[in-house]
């Protein structure tokens, strides 16, 4: 096994954790070497540290310090406090496929009744036994980019959704990650949502805590792929534990005439990242997506999104807002790529932030770059505190500050809320917004 | 529309391998042997008559260069550059002590004439005859890495204002040049900062004495000459209390094969109340429509807004060098201090420019505003790439930042790579961006009334860089006017 290249602690460490974790990761033969190869390209650059331009914001050897070895695989009693917190999270009306501890829950999943043209294995059984093709797909992701590297030399377990051409599901379906374990560990999960031709799917990813789950690591990926003419909503909502550590990487790609329409808004968790690459494969697609970060105490949130404009007449809509409180630190990192003949692009991008204290910061680097000529492209970014007119207007009328404050803040967020298509789903998203300003007090 | 016809007629005449500036003066030069050592750095020093001081600030600087990497973030490509096969000084070779004008070689005063720079103070630009009265322009021609004549030292002089070589200053105000240089941009600052500073030539020095308005522009041609040489320019420029200075900078380079090293380091200082404007155009050879020969050009310009109200403003009109790496820059150190940066940068052909400014927001109160315009046609790479940031003491910070980018050809790259950071929350950032190519409906628009198309692209760009080229002084105006056609020849048909 050649992982003799590690230089720093941490990364021996880890490759002690990788050595040891390796009769439990699934795959052998060619999932196996993709694995090595994987791990090895980890283990030459380590952690990202705030040199590496990508992660200039995000010094991941100063927040998270340490990749934490690969957590057991979850008892009876952590299935049980798994499954009082998917209650306390129920979404009504999707299906829930429940990932505790990095491990797939079958128990607390519903596997039952599906619809015609959806298929759903886990991502264990299609590392062992699926076929070659799918199992390339499954390490597409770049090994260049550290963390997703990481991610496929230790990805253990999640679910592996097919929806077959022409087939649209009415039911929306939820991947939710549990961390239950109460020693610090981290779960490697990765998930693959392949969508046919003509069809349509809503999906939602959440990332929750059970009770007294401590200090954990979530490295987690998601592969999108939507078919020629197929629409895919897909929300992701990050409440994990404030001790907690959220890496996570997005890889979508679309077809022809696709539309693509994502949701993040990012709560929880005290160090987190969501890095998301979308490229356009096909002419004519669209692609939406909106984020919110919520932050306070002495949160880190980092948005990278890459938006890879690779063929012609595609349009990107990118919105985002942050708002951040007390000691928080929120960045946002927005690259459009206009890359050569991919004329008549139209791609637009606008981030906000918010600060709500003289100590918290945001961090925007929108970047556009453009190699073809007959497009329009343009970003925009601003930083501010509340309007103070409008703060007096408000307390003029008889609101209290935080009333004030708080009828202010959900306006400035609401606009990239408003983008979620499906109600039940937009409104979780507000009643999200509206606890953690609750919970502001 | 008298300037505007103008600029076609120039343009028509020229292609776009005829580098206009392309000659080369055979005048014997006193150079250092080729490559960088200790005694490179001990040469220069000793040409210079410098100072003990002034040889150890540079020996510090090159051991700290020795230990120093090439800076790889910028978006430019080019070969590796061997820093011991370039020439560190060149010089004429004075043939007596200059008294007046009349004494110059006239080799040199030809190659200022065919520049069409005014040593003379009746011909200020070429082509435009200044009637009796108008402001007067000071200008210190750094030929090659000598300043070889001064004008307009004794209106300076009554003024109180000190504008001369820096290797003069080094000896004269040792003091003045001890306070201040490195003070903005350190020794360490970076990887070409440091390289100028253990072997830098010569430069401007300027100081503007308190409550003094500089009673006229001042200005520097640079020319690099000598086949080989890398340039490398220091200008330091204060301000002191309450005071105002307008600075022109302009460049212009023979045609070459070999690419040439040009690494300046340009500091401004400004204490309370005192304002200083900066504007430069840049037209160094571009290399050849293959790409081959022209300037790199690795600059650090920073201004320091030490005092409070204090406020500098950079102006450039970037149309030259195969490659550019600058970010003229603003420390708003005072309360209620202010920095601007206006910027039009064209690349053509095979040119790669990276460029852009950091706005340093450290007091309260400051404000920046940052206008970017860039043009990218040929095959060229033109990024804009900026910081903003205010700190955490920095309330009430404001800036609004717009850069706009004009795409002419589909082969050329045109990006935007902005920073923005609040660490207060009192900040107020605004940034916008926009990427086109010119309207069809306004070519055809143009065309159909009997302009040809390279005017009608050449009329849409002069609207496009408006707001930037309104900030230079109108000298300036209208030479930039030229070159911003003569950089785009060739883009269109």
């Amino acid at each position: 096994m050649n992982v003799a290249l590690v230089k720093n602690e941490t990364g021996s460490a880890l490759s002690d954790s990788f050595a040891i974790a390796r009769d439990r990761l699934p795959g052998t033969g060619k999932v196996a070497a993709a694995r090595e190869a994987a791990f090895a390209a980890y283990a030459q650059a380590g952690l990202p540290h705030r040199r590496i331009e990508d992660w200039k914001y995000t010094d991941l050897r100063a927040l998270m310090r340490e990749v934490l070895p690969l957590a057991p695989a979850p008892d009876t009693a952590e299935f049980s406090r798994a499954a009082s917190a998917a209650k306390l999270h129920a979404i009504d009306g999707v299906r829930r496929l429940v990932l505790v501890d990095g491990v797939f829950a079958p128990k607390l999943s519903e596997l039952g009744g599906l619809e015609k043209g959806l298929v759903i294995r886990t991502l264990r059984e299609a590392l062992e036994t699926g076929d070659a093709a799918l199992q390339a797909l499954l390490f597409t992701p770049d090994n260049a980019n550290p963390m997703v590297a990481l991610n496929s030399a230790m990805m253990t377990d999640g679910v592996v959704i097919d929806v077959a051409d022409g087939v649209v599901l009415t039911q929306p379906l939820q991947i939710v990650h549990i961390a239950s374990g109460t020693v610090p560990a981290a779960m490697f999960t990765r998930s693959l949502l392949r969508l046919g031709k003509d069809a349509g799917a809503t999906l939602v990813e959440s990332y929750i805590a059970a009770e007294g789950a401590k200090a954990y690591q979530v490295h987690d990926s998601l592969i999108i792929s939507i078919g020629n003419n197929s629409r895919l909503d897909h929300v992701r909502l990050n409440e994990d534990g404030r001790d907690a550590s959220n890496i996570s990487s997005g890889v979508v790609s679309l077809g022809a005439h696709a539309h693509f329409n994502t949701f993040g808004m990012m709560s929880g968790a005290g160090v987190s990242r969501y890095q998301a690459t979308i490229a356009f494969a096909g002419e004519g697609s669209r692609v939406e997506t909106n984020g919110v970060n919520l932050l306070n105490g002495k949160q880190h949130a980092d948005t990278t999104l890459f938006m890879d404009h690779a063929v012609p007449h595609c349009d990107s809509r990118e919105i985002f807002r942050a708002v951040v409180d007390d000691r928080a630190h929120s960045v946002f990192q927005g690259r459009i790529i206009v890359r050569p003949h991919a004329q008549k692009t139209d791609a637009k991008m606008m981030t906000r932030a918010l600060l709500l204290s003289d100590d918290a910061e945001a961090d925007n680097k929108p970047e556009l770059e453009i190699f073809a000529d007959d497009v329009t492209c343009g970003h925009g970014a601003t930083t501010g505190a509340l309007d103070e007119s409008l703060l007096f207007y408000l307390r003029a009328r008889g609101l209290s500050e935080k009333e004030a404050q708080a009828l202010l803040i959900q306006a400035f967020v609401g606009e990239a809320i408003e983008s979620i298509v499906n109600d039940g789903l937009r409104e979780l998203a507000i009643a999200a917004a509206q606890r953690w300003l609750e919970a502001r007090g | 529309m008298a300037a505007v016809q103008e600029t076609v007629d120039r343009v028509r005449q020229i292609d776009v391998d005829q580098y206009r500036y392309g000659f080369e003066t055979l005048i014997e030069s006193d150079k250092a042997p080729k490559g960088l050592s200790e005694d490179t750095v001990r040469f220069i020093s000793a040409k210079k008559n410098e100072p003990a001081w002034m040889l150890e600030w540079r020996l510090e600087a090159y051991r700290r260069w020795l230990t120093m990497t090439e800076p790889q973030w910028a978006r430019v490509n080019y070969p590796k550059i061997d820093y011991q096969d370039l020439y560190y000084y060149s010089a004429p070779k004075p043939k007596k002590t200059i008294g007046s004008l009349d004494e110059i070689d006239p080799d040199i005063l030809k190659t200022y004439e065919k520049l069409g720079i005014p040593l003379r103070e009746v011909e200020v630009l070429e082509g435009v005859v200044r009637p009796e009265g108008q402001r007067k322009i000071a200008v210190d021609a750094v030929f090659d890495s000598v300043s070889v004549a001064t004008t307009f030292q004794k209106e300076l002089k009554q003024a109180g204002v000190i504008f001369m070589p820096i290797s003069e200053a080094i000896r004269e105000h040792p003091e003045l040049v001890k306070k201040y240089l490195g003070t903005v941009v350190p020794t360490s600052d970076n990887y070409f900062a440091t390289l100028n500073s253990a072997v830098f030539s010569d430069g401007s020095f300027v100081y503007v004495p308190p409550g003094v308005r500089c009673p006229m522009e001042l200005s520097t041609y640079f020319r690099i000459n000598e086949r080989n040489t890398g340039q490398f320019e220091r200008t330091l420029i204060i301000a002191d209390k309450g005071s105002y200075v307008s600075y022109l900078e302009g460049c212009t380079a023979p045609q070459r094969d070999e690419n040439q090293l040009h690494a300046a380091v340009v500091e401004l200082v400004t204490l309370d109340d005192a304002e200083i404007k900066y504007s430069t155009v840049q037209n160094w050879y571009p290399g050849n429509s293959e790409g081959k020969g022209g300037i790199y050009n690795f600059v650090t310009k920073r201004g320091d807004c030490r005092g409070n109200n204090s406020k500098i403003s950079w102006t450039q009109v970037e149309t030259g060098s195969a490659i550019t790496w600058k970010y003229p820059s603003c420390i708003l150190r005072g309360d209620n201090s202010r920095g601007e940066f206006y910027s039009i940068a064209i690349s053509n052909g095979h040119q790669q420019v990276d460029s852009g400014t950091k706005m340093i927001h450290l007091g309260k109160n400051t404000t920046s505003r940052i206008i970017s315009k860039g043009i990218a046609a040929g095959v060229s790479q033109n990024t804009y790439r900026g910081l903003v940031t205010a700190h955490r003491k920095a309330t009430g910070a404001r800036n609004f930042t717009a850069c706009d980018s004009l795409l002419i050809g589909d082969k050329c790259g045109a990006h935007t790579v902005p920073y923005v950071e609040a660490k207060n929350s009192s900040a107020l950032f605004e940034h916008e961006a926009t990427t086109s190519k010119i309207s069809e409906d306004v070519l055809f628009y143009c065309v159909q009334r009997g302009l040809s198309q390279e005017e009608a692209v050449g009329l849409v760009v002069n609207g496009f860089v408006k707001d930037v080229l309104q900030q230079l002084p109108m000298e300036f105006a209208v030479e930039a006017q030229k070159l911003i056609s003569i950089s785009l020849e060739g883009s269109v048909g």
